[in-house]
């Protein structure tokens, strides 16, 4: 986030001049507007806690669902619907490994890597996709088609080596099948 | 495509988890769950026990927790707040399944979502909450649309909401999707990540029994745990406590599992007690070729044992006693030509990168074991070396942290270098050529 950003800090600021210091700091954010589907989404989402602080996470979820990542403008946007500090959401965004602060390509490929994968080929299959997509963990491709992520074992351990595309599990999956798995995503 | 079941039985005196599996695996919807006696243990609870005889139904029973910390589900329920002097509280399922090598809550969660949601409407009418939370890692998609398919069907059938079944209970559960962080399966971490906040765990006490979600008491049980409440409920603590037959003293079934380079890698519902070296053989043992080097009991925080531990019961008490933990009793295999070293690598690196910086043993510790770890798997390692991670181990250890992530992450490093120290010594720079066995990269079959 870009550090000249007015604090939300714990003084509450009235929306009004919230929005008016962040349009004289940076346009970009001031930009950023929740559709109403997203507002909706959230608002609703908060009716299932016990404050609305407990619904940043689903918030997040929320906005890059449909935008594919969170922007500084859609953390923002998102503390003003829940009432709580733009800092806090941040907090959250930054902690949990599957909100992107950055944009992704169109397909996210998570990768397991962990025991039961190593053990049945994770790192011949790691390799085979960054082959094939000349990219390494934790880059996109320049055409922003894939992004490829490691991840926690994703509980297919019998199924290793597992990977997700986007929503879809898959595995065992082998080195040679990678091209035409990863063929089957435009 | 669902998780492969060695052997499958329709009879719930046996099988309380999984005898209403359909035959093609797909989702057992409402009409379904309640032709196989579903719902039935909570209607004849809420007419006929009181939340104190359930609570010691469960005590009897003796079932210790799925999630691998073993603790009696009843004793942790007998010590929830209740009463006029408290709120009433939560019950939060623990379905952020991600101990590597762990596969079990899945099959729950996908096929028999109403087995969970009657679980938890049991234990909160046991612990006096009013609201239940599944908290579900993101990546179980499927699972997600299961379970919120199958909580619109119990609120419209009056089994979720206002008078339950038409009792004086009410309770109602919602679904909490997460986005990733292993550590969000710590049971105070989970409750900050509910509340919205960073997945720090919580000093303890107060234990969550007393101040958990929003201050008020809050259960925190696995799936699996849950999942085995209703039939507790239904035919009694002794009964369940029996199905062990006198393999354990832990009661009931477990979903045991194997994964690695065996033939038919999956899953099983057999008694607590059963033997690694039957679900090997359920698995049709290691593939062609291979021998058994060593194994994890049950995922990446528990110690490897060796092929002479095969004939062990498998329940918290007996694998404690051989230097392991059950944790949650889903085996996976390590072949005779696969690398301890390199297979304690990724666990390390998984283990640092999972850390969520709170305490410094284990922000630093683990990656700096790690690194270490990297080196001698690469040859490159230097004298002391060993020893220097005998001593993170054990400064990593329990009591260092406030929660168990690094005490786990200690228990295969101590492990295998115990049990495999010559692989270990193998990576050290001017020993590559005295050693008795090179270390062979994983995958090299």
């Amino acid at each position: 986030m870009d550090m000249n950003t007015p604090a939300t800090g714990n003084t509450r600021v009235s929306k009004a001049s919230q929005s008016n210091l962040i349009a004289s700091s940076d346009n970009r954010m001031h930009d950023f507007v929740l559709s109403d589907e997203e507002r909706h989404e959230i608002e609703h989402e908060m009716t299932h806690y016990e404050n609305p602080r407990a619904a940043s996470i689903g918030a997040l979820k929320t906005v890059q669902r449909r935008r594919g990542w969170v922007s500084d403008g859609a953390v923002i946007a998102i503390s003003d619907v829940l009432g709580i500090p733009a800092s806090d959401v941040e907090g959250v965004a930054t902690f949990y490994s599957l909100i992107f602060r950055q944009p992704v390509g169109r397909h996210v490929v998570l990768v397991c890597d962990s025991s039961s994968c190593h053990l049945t080929g994770h790192d011949e299959l790691r390799d085979a996709i960054s082959g094939e997509l000349g990219i390494g963990p934790g880059q996109t491709t320049e055409d922003d088609r894939f992004t490829l992520l490691p991840v926690c074992c994703l509980g297919a351990c019998d199924r290793g080596p597992a990977l997700m595309i986007d929503d879809d599990l898959h595995g065992p999956v082998e080195p040679n099948e990678v091209a035409a798995l990863l063929e089957r995503y435009s | 495509m669902s998780s492969h079941l060695f052997s499958t039985s329709t009879n719930g005196e046996t099988h309380p988890l999984t005898y209403r599996l359909r035959e093609d695996r797909g989702y057992v919807d409402l009409d379904e769950f309640e032709q196989k006696d579903g719902y039935e243990a909570l209607r004849t609870t809420l007419r006929e026990l009181s939340p104190d005889e359930l609570i010691d139904n469960m005590k009897t029973a003796n079932l210790r927790g799925r999630g691998g910390a073993g603790f009696s589900a009843g004793v942790k329920w007998s010590l929830t707040a209740r009463g006029d002097d408290h709120p009433r509280g939560y019950i939060a399922c623990n379905a952020d399944e991600m101990e590597p090598g762990t596969f079990k809550d899945r099959l729950l969660l996908e096929e028999t979502p109403h087995l969970l949601i009657e679980g938890m409407i049991l234990a909160g009418y046991a612990n006096n909450a009013y609201r239940g939370y599944i908290f579900l890692r993101s990546e179980y998609v499927l699972a997600a649309q299961r379970i919120e398919r199958a909580l619109a069907e119990a609120r419209k059938a009056g089994i979720l909401g206002s008078r339950v079944c038409d009792s004086d209970f009410d309770f109602d559960i919602f679904l909490h999707t997460g986005a990733g962080r292993y550590i969000c399966g710590e049971e105070t971490a989970l409750i900050n990540s509910l509340e919205g906040r960073r997945a720090n765990p919580r000093s303890k006490p107060p234990f969550p029994g007393q101040s958990g979600a929003w201050g008020r008491p809050t259960v925190v049980n696995n799936v699996e745990t849950l999942c085995n409440v209703p039939a507790i409920a239904l035919r009694g603590g002794d009964w369940y406590q029996s199905l062990s037959g006198g393999r354990s003293d832990d009661g009931g079934t477990k979903l045991y599992g194997v994964s690695g380079r065996v033939k038919r890698p999956g899953l099983v519902e057999m008694p607590m007690g059963t033997t690694a070296g039957e679900l090997l053989e359920l698995a049709g043992g290691m593939r062609d070729g291979l021998e058994l080097k060593t194994w994890l009991p049950g995922g990446g925080s528990t110690g490897f044992l060796l092929p002479e531990h095969l004939d062990l019961a498998l329940d918290f008490d007996t694998i404690g006693g051989a230097g392991s933990r059950l944790g949650t009793g889903l085996l996976a295999v390590v072949a005779h030509n696969q690398s301890v070293v390199s297979l304690t690598r990724n666990l390390e690196d998984f283990f640092a990168r999972e850390s969520c910086g709170w305490c410094t043993p284990c922000r630093d510790g683990l990656p700096w074991a790690a690194r270490i770890l990297h080196a001698l798997e690469n040859g490159e390692g230097e004298e002391g070396d060993i020893e220097l991670l005998e001593s993170l181990a054990s400064n990593i250890g329990p009591g260092k942290t406030f929660c168990a992530h690094a005490p786990g992450a200690a228990m295969p490093l101590e492990t295998a270098i115990k049990h495999f120290r010559h692989e270990f010594e193998a990576g050290i720079r001017h020993r590559q050529r005295e050693a008795h066995a090179e270390p062979i990269p994983v995958g090299s079959v």
